[in-house]
């Protein structure tokens, strides 16, 4: 392990992190920190509405805030329970959309930035080869964004039961027996961190395509890889309209467009069950706690062809970028 | 020639034959869409030298610093350390150091980050020694490059490069933009705690009155072609200044100058290539040429 942690390989990431600490990280904790705010103003607001308008406020119980929270919690404790692992939920699904942005931006600018500042010749100054560099970045977008994310939610949950124990104590009520006997973070929180792989393999389509796009072009790498299948998407669409032979548009759009721009999103792999009637019944029908997908779908995604697909078109993309980050010699 | 670049004296090298061959290219070519960068360059770099690369605009220097350092493909031979740069990159820049232009360190880096990744991807960085260089400095382990001056940023490029145990160090303009402190303080490092007869510095520049007196060798490209090649003590030898009196003008005109030019009280100076000393003797007062002057007179009309 310490080998590893003193590999040069571990030091690309570090390098990686350094520089984008502040998406990965901060952006991620100050979006955390607002919602806890929220929760705390919410809480703030329940108050005064409740003496104000003389401990007879309603919320979803009737009674006073105290016997609402005493009668309906303790007599409802499953509620509770989705409840509370519907709160990490929103945490996941707040992270997973700054994560997408953080990391989308991230490949764009990733074979960019230090040809645009010409510090790739410092960078490639070193002994490092090119093909090192680019799995770094790969790495660092699929697995090291991704684990500090994880890592920001499981702590703003805490955060978050901290400050509802504190809540439920002003009102008398045990917040060990009602919070923190019944919260099943781990559960939901290991499958967010067991998502991490699935997303990681299909999200390579994507990782592909926007690192070839920040490696091959001289400039606004953003128009490149956002346009290009975008213009495809619509011309494929008016060549239909017209009644030519064109790509289905379903399939145009959900699985090259889709897959080539939106698929470092966390969870798009459940994309891979919208046609199959029995999965789609499971997701329904799960409890709020086991919405991220059981572990058994999660992992059967690596059986569908979708997935290998997807992750041959994915490398094949990163090897071309490569190739260029070897070759292009225009600073 | 000013009294700052004068302290910097030439360091004695070992006899330019029978040292190893460091650089070694026959036949370099490399052609972009509508010209030819370098075409057909032959030229050595033996260990323990510092190698002036001197050319005009456009020449190709920097296509051939690129060529050296595998960031460019290439036609012909070229071998640096016994390596083909195209091919074994990663292993040539374990022996190889360069610093190409100012400022290419990248902005939102940290001193104390770009000793430790540098010192953890670079088995050859000595980080006691770098950490030597900088405390010289008014850099700080916090401080990070985007609030760096210029010359700072070279001071820290320099300490990292210099902390670099390496056979060749490469130098595409690295004083370029850079006040005459820090480009005297910049030569003046290299040869104190850099340069030995291990070691090879290949340097291009236009400031060439600053690195003159540094040089052990030179080589003028032109239009992609090594024009002169020559160790600074052959090129004492076969090159002569003459400043010659107005009567004997013809006289020296007769001896088939390369180039003449006006000089103070109606005398002019005439440079000559292997010349007769005795002849030249006779005409005026024999200087060694500064290697700017022989560089204006042998790149005359490339502009043109």
């Amino acid at each position: 392990m310490n080998a590893m942690l003193k590999s040069p390989f571990a030091w690309l990431l570090k390098r990686e992190y350094w520089e984008h600490r502040r998406s990965f990280l901060r952006t991620q904790w100050v979006v955390a920190a607002v919602v806890i705010a929220l929760t705390i103003l919410g809480i703030i607001a329940a108050e005064v509405w409740g003496a104000r308008t003389g401990n007879n406020i309603q919320i979803g119980f009737s009674g006073s805030l105290n016997d609402a929270l005493q009668n309906g919690l303790s007599q409802n404790t499953d509620a509770l329970v989705r409840g509370l692992d519907s709160m990490l939920l929103s945490f996941g699904l707040i992270a997973s959309i700054v994560l997408f942005f953080v990391v989308f931006f991230y490949l764009l600018g990733a074979l960019y930035d230090d040809r645009r500042d010409r510090s790739i010749l410092f960078w490639k100054s070193l002994p490092v080869s090119d093909t090192a560099t680019v799995i770094a970045k790969v790495v660092s977008a699929t697995v090291v964004a991704p684990i500090i994310a994880v890592i920001v939610v499981l702590a703003a949950y805490i955060v978050q039961q901290i400050v509802m124990s504190i809540w439920f104590g002003a009102h008398g009520l045990n917040p060990f027996t009602l919070i923190w006997a019944h919260v099943g973070p781990f559960s939901t929180w290991l499958h967010l961190v067991a998502a991490i792989p699935v997303d990681a393999v299909w999200a390579l389509p994507t990782v592909g395509w926007l690192l070839f796009w920040s490696a091959a072009v001289r400039s606004k790498p953003f128009l490149w890889a956002v346009f290009i299948p975008i213009i495809a998407g619509v011309l494929n669409f008016w060549v239909g309209l017209i009644g030519l032979p064109h790509v289905n548009i379903g399939f145009f759009w959900g699985d090259l467009v889709g897959r080539a721009l939106l698929s470092v999103f966390p969870g798009s792999w459940m994309a891979v069950y919208r046609n199959d009637p029995s999965m789609l019944n499971q997701l329904t029908n799960m409890s709020a706690g086991e919405h991220v997908g059981t572990y058994g779908m999660m992992y059967h995604t690596f059986l569908t062809p979708d997935m290998w697909i997807g992750a041959a078109v994915g490398i094949a993309l990163i090897a071309a970028a490569i190739w260029f980050r070897r070759w292009r010699d225009e600073v | 020639m000013n009294a700052a670049a004068e302290s910097i004296e030439r360091p004695a090298t070992p006899p330019a034959t029978g040292s190893e061959t460091i650089v070694h290219a026959q036949g370099l070519t490399k052609r972009y869409k509508n010209a030819a960068a370098l075409d057909g360059a032959n030229f050595e770099v033996g260990s323990g030298r510092i190698v002036g690369l001197i050319g005009p605009n456009g020449a190709g220097k920097t296509t051939a610093l690129k060529a050296i350092l595998g960031l460019t493909d290439f036609e012909g031979e070229l071998k640096v350390l016994g390596m083909d740069p195209r091919k074994q990159r990663p292993q040539l820049m374990r022996e190889v150091c360069f610093i190409a232009d100012v400022a290419t360190l990248p902005r939102w880096i940290r001193v104390q980050e770009a000793i430790d990744f540098v010192a953890g991807v670079h088995p050859r960085f000595d980080r006691a020694k770098c950490e030597r260089f900088l405390a010289r400095t008014k850099l700080y382990a916090n401080q990070k490059v985007r609030e760096m001056s210029k010359g700072m940023i070279v001071q820290l490029h320099l300490a990292i490069v210099m902390a670099i145990d390496a056979r060749l160090l490469v130098l595409d303009e690295p004083t370029l933009g850079l006040d005459i402190l820090y480009r005297k303080q910049f030569y003046q490092s290299l040869l104190e705690d850099y340069f030995d007869e291990n070691k090879t510095i290949l340097i291009t520049t236009h400031q060439v009155e600053e690195v003159e007196h540094i040089l052990t060798d030179l080589l003028f490209i032109r239009d992609g072609k090594i024009t002169l090649s020559t160790t600074m003590e052959e090129m004492g030898a076969r090159f002569a200044e003459v400043l010659v009196n107005a009567d004997k003008v013809e006289a020296a005109r007769a001896l088939k100058p390369l180039d003449e030019r006006a000089a103070v009280f109606g005398k002019s100076v005439f440079l000559y290539d292997s010349a007769d000393p005795e002849q030249l003797a006779r005409l005026g007062e024999i200087k060694r040429p500064s290697v700017s002057d022989l560089f204006v007179a042998t790149m005359k009309g490339t502009y043109a």
